[in-house]
């Protein structure tokens, strides 16, 4: 099993529904997220383009947050979902300087959180609760091993990209384009 | 590599990002809005879910209230069965926890007092401040009349206190929906099929093979169903068009966007007609059985070509005939959006009226991904008796202006409370409920001479919004989680009703308006309208007679209906009569010629920026509504102020930086009264700037949102107004800006 997410970025308008969902169904705290929206702007008027996508922790395949954590609190369950242990992280913010994307944050309790393709949900056979809310439903969510998951079928007829493929992370968010 | 740490980055050119989501809070201030040392999420089974519809937007979706055992809300889920939303909130109403968790919100009754000279509030009991008000509306309506007590109102507040001035005996109540919103568009489709658009819009967008909007930012506003079904249409390969003269994020998602110079809309929508007539790409049978006026409408065009419509709009006529083209392709399964906030120049009821000719051309009403039928079910009345005769109401005020006003006028309301406009009636006192007059009304002027002329003012509110510092009595209602209203039934595909039930009891001392209404009826004597202890036993009557009950409604949430008005669209051939004089589509109005209207719409010129000024367009963001939620925690920490969008050559020719602070000061010479940032961007025309309205709050018991952002409202003063029916064309502003902290003037 490996879970992945495909974001749509020709139909998300931005609007940041998957940022409160998440805040509110994981507790995360205001002025924190694990995800968030970013708006790329190209071209000059008017032959401008925009794109805007959801992002959150890749989950990635070849995690640098996993290898440098001291005390093993950064693990990989299955389905390939990075996790911090809250109790056994001690804070040391290893792991988010060598993640590439920002993913991570400090908590103000004291320990480092992210998202967990909201594994709680997944195990009682619900989506993530940004996937669910989404009011484009520009969100797959599934199984790539798995070619009949929403996430296999909306990357088998779409073109798509990672980002920062140079990292070497193989990260496990794919954005349709 | 971008960091989501800035609140906001964009590149002064070209390609940039900016990063939303997270902002500057401390962690100090948010302890009470988070659920502390409970690391974990709280799974559904170990909560329970309370039905309600939403209350932070117009659109009520219905939704599940999650409350854990500590008495926590956490979420609000939408409800699976609701066709408003189909299970999916927007931004909006996922963040309505934060409504309830603000601890900037009203708690107790406040009253007006001065000592020493000062005014100040003072806190007060329910008893005492019910009993104020109901005095001062029993001394009106003793020395004036009642119906010189008006109500200024939004939303399910608003239905509780329309009741009580009914029974009171005053027909003077205004919502900004009409005047500052959407009352030209009721009258452009009015006059030509005879029916209004209403809320939600009838719009098939699911199946529509091509949605054009004119100045509509779907996706920025954030109607739930409209904006789901965009998307669908988006995944099924509709066609979009977006005119807008900024690249909004519809535009951005569409096959052809016509950046056009803002106030001629009304040309480019006559060069299109004049494309459809002329290129005989219009739907004749359907023109032929439903529609007349076609003869005087094909020469009315005449000579409103593409090139005609170029000189004016700036753009392209190949493009506009492209696009004629694609909308006749999809036709009838094409819709061109009315829009919804559409008060611009004071030409609005014909540039809607415009819209609707086209949208007969293309035979898209009452068709197949155009617009559908829609039906609501009829809730029955509660029992209760007549209303009293009012002697008089705003309409009299007018003296034959605005003769197609619908719903009572704001800004006439106003007028008619401050003596020296000289109005037939006075109006001495108000209630305003649920609607903040200083950032909704433009003319800033006109609103604080009106409050400053009125005897007295009562403001019901759940928030210290910049129309509480007016009042003499502030009555602090619970938000919409706290509380029951009436049910929601609301036209749409398939009939359907909802329930809002509170979550739990209000917080602090505030109260329902249900219940507020109901005290003050009671005390000026109007019982016999309230002849039931509380709400929930109307609510049940009334789902009772619908084959319901209460019980039932709080484990659905939402229960359908089948439709008994016939199917959603005009079948093949149908004889059908439209609500109009003539029976038929009027393309040629004869209701708006009988009262020495264009029956036709035409285009006229409108005042362009002078030199050194832009025009100033102002529009929504997703997470947003208004100002009634800036200071919402969780949605001040998506987006904590408005930033003022300028193109990044004007930026070059006023030296101004991508997230410098400015002034913006407009043609009468007004400042706004806080800076805002400038956000130097492609996606704006050179002759314009752009700002999210809903900003700048003046109000210092919004101790989050107080300051941030500049307000559009107060930089509004050339208010163009719309004489058919008497909305407030906002378009035609033009700001400049000022770099350096304007000295401000100190009275002597
Ligand atoms: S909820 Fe959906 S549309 Fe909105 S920002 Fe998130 S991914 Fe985009
Ligand atoms: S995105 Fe960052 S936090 Fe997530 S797995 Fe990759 S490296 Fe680790
Ligand atoms: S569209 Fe959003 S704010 Fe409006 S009623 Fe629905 S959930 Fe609430």
């Amino acid at each position: 099993m490996r879970y992945a997410m495909a974001i749509d970025t020709k139909k998300c308008v931005g609007c940041g529904d998957c940022v409160v969902a998440c805040q509110t169904e994981n507790n995360v705290p205001i002025g924190f997220c694990r995800d968030w929206i970013v708006e790329n702007v190209s071209g000059s008027y008017p032959n401008v383009e925009v794109e805007l996508r959801s992002e959150r922790c890749n989950h990635c395949d070849n995690s640098p947050c996993v290898r440098c954590c001291p005390t093993g609190a950064s693990h990989i369950i299955e389905g390939g979902i990075v996790k911090v242990t809250h109790d056994e992280c001690i804070g040391c913010g290893a792991c988010i300087q060598s993640c590439p994307y920002d993913a991570r944050y400090s908590h103000p309790e004291g320990y480092v959180d992210k998202c967990t393709f909201c594994d709680h949900r997944l195990a009682k056979g619900q989506t993530t609760a940004c996937v669910a809310v989404c009011p484009t439903n520009c969100l797959y969510f599934g199984d790539l091993e798995d070619p009949n998951s929403d996430v296999s079928k909306a990357l088998k007829n779409r073109s798509w990209k990672v980002l920062a493929p140079e990292a070497g992370t193989k990260p496990q968010l794919y954005f349709l384009t | 590599m971008k960091t989501r740490r800035d609140f906001i980055k964009i590149s002064a050119a070209g390609a940039g990002a900016a990063t939303l989501g997270l902002s500057s809070l401390s962690w100090k201030g948010v302890n009470s809005l988070y659920a502390l040392n409970d690391q974990g999420p709280v799974s559904e089974e170990e909560m329970t879910a309370h039905s309600t519809y939403c209350e932070v937007c117009f659109w009520k979706c219905a939704g599940w209230t999650y409350v854990d055992k500590k008495g926590n809300i956490r979420k609000i889920i939408g409800n699976e069965n609701d066709p408003h939303c189909n299970g999916r909130l927007c931004p909006r109403g996922t963040g309505g926890v934060g409504m309830y968790n603000d601890e900037d919100r009203l708690k107790t009754p406040l009253i007006r007092e001065t000592v020493n000279g000062k005014q100040r509030f003072r806190k007060a009991s329910w008893d005492e401040a019910l009993d104020l008000v109901a005095s001062k509306m029993a001394e009106v309506r003793e020395k004036h009349g009642p119906e010189a007590f008006a109500l200024f109102n939004h939303g399910a507040p608003g239905s509780h206190f329309k009741h009580l001035f009914h029974a009171y005996g005053s027909g003077n109540e205004g919502e900004p929906a009409w005047a500052q919103c959407r009352g030209p568009r009721e009258v452009g489709f009015g006059a030509t099929f005879g029916s209004w658009i209403g809320s939600p819009e009838p719009t098939d967008i699911r199946d529509t093979k091509c949605l054009v909007l004119i100045g509509s930012h779907i996706g920025e506003n954030m109607h739930n169903g409209q904006v789901q079904e965009m998307s669908t249409a988006i995944d099924r390969g509709a066609t979009i068009i977006t005119v807008d003269p900024r690249l909004s994020t519809a535009a951005s998602k569409s096959k052809y966007w016509l950046p056009i110079k803002p106030s001629t809309d009304i040309a480019l929508l006559l060069s299109w007609i004049h494309v459809l007539i002329y290129e005989n790409l219009y739907d004749k049978e359907y023109i032929e059985k439903y529609a007349m006026g076609f003869e005087q409408l094909k020469e009315h065009v005449k000579n409103m070509t593409p090139e005609w419509a170029y000189g004016i709009t700036t753009l392209d006529p190949d493009l506009i005939r492209k696009t004629a083209r694609e909308m006749a392709a999809a036709s009838p399964s094409v819709i061109v959006h009315p829009g919804r906030h559409v008060v611009w120049y004071g030409d609005d009821s014909q540039r809607e009226r415009a819209i609707a000719i086209l949208n007969a051309l293309l035979g898209s009403w009452g068709r197949r991904g155009g617009f559908y039928f829609k039906e609501a079910v009829k809730v029955p009345k509660f029992p209760q008796p007549e209303y009293p005769h009012h002697k008089w109401d705003w309409k009299d005020n007018l003296d034959g202006k605005y003769p197609l006003s619908a719903m009572g006028i704001t800004t006439e309301l106003l007028r008619a409370s401050i003596p020296e406009f000289n109005y037939k009636h006075q109006i001495k006192s108000w209630i305003v409920a649920g609607t903040n007059l200083p950032l909704t009304i433009p003319d800033k002027e006109l609103f604080q001479m009106a409050a400053q002329s009125v005897d007295f003012i009562a403001v019901v509110d759940t928030m210290p919004m910049d129309i509480t510092a007016y009042a003499d009595v502030v009555l602090p209602e619970c938000t919409y989680l706290e509380r029951y209203d009436y049910i929601r039934s609301a036209p749409h595909r398939e009939p359907s009703i909802a329930l809002r039930a509170p979550a739990l009891k209000p917080k602090y001392e505030t109260k329902p308006s249900w219940w507020i209404a109901k005290q003050l009826g009671e005390r000026l004597g109007l019982s016999e309208y309230y002849n039931y202890e509380d709400i929930e036993e109307v609510l049940e009557w009334q789902l009772n007679k619908l084959g319901s009950s209460l019980d039932e409604m709080k484990k659905l949430g939402v229960k359908k209906f089948p439709r008994k008005s016939g199917g959603l669209y005009l079948q093949d051939g149908e004889d059908y009569e439209f609500n109009t004089s003539t029976g038929k589509i009027e393309l040629y109005s004869l209701e708006f010629e009988d009262l020495g209207f264009d029956p036709m719409p035409k285009f006229t010129q409108h005042p362009q920026p002078e030199e050194g000024f832009y025009r100033l367009i102002y529009g929504r963001a997703p997470m947003h509504t208004f100002s009634r939620t800036s200071n919402n925690p969780n949605l001040w920490d998506l987006m904590d102020s408005n930033s003022v969008w300028v193109n990044p050559k004007v930026a070059d020719i006023w030296d101004i930086k991508n997230g410098q602070k400015v002034w913006l000061q407009n043609q009468d010479g007004i400042v706004s009264t806080f800076p805002v940032k400038v956000r130097v961007t492609e996606r704006i025309r050179w002759d314009s700037v752009y700002m999210v309205h809903g900003f700048g709050h003046t109000n210092k018991k919004l101790t989050r949102t107080y300051g941030h952002g500049a307000s559009d409202s107060e930089l509004i003063t050339n208010v163009m107004i719309d004489p058919m029916m008497g909305g407030t064309g906002m378009r035609g502003n033009f700001v400049t800006f000022i770099k350096e902290k304007p000295i401000e003037e100190v009275e002597s």
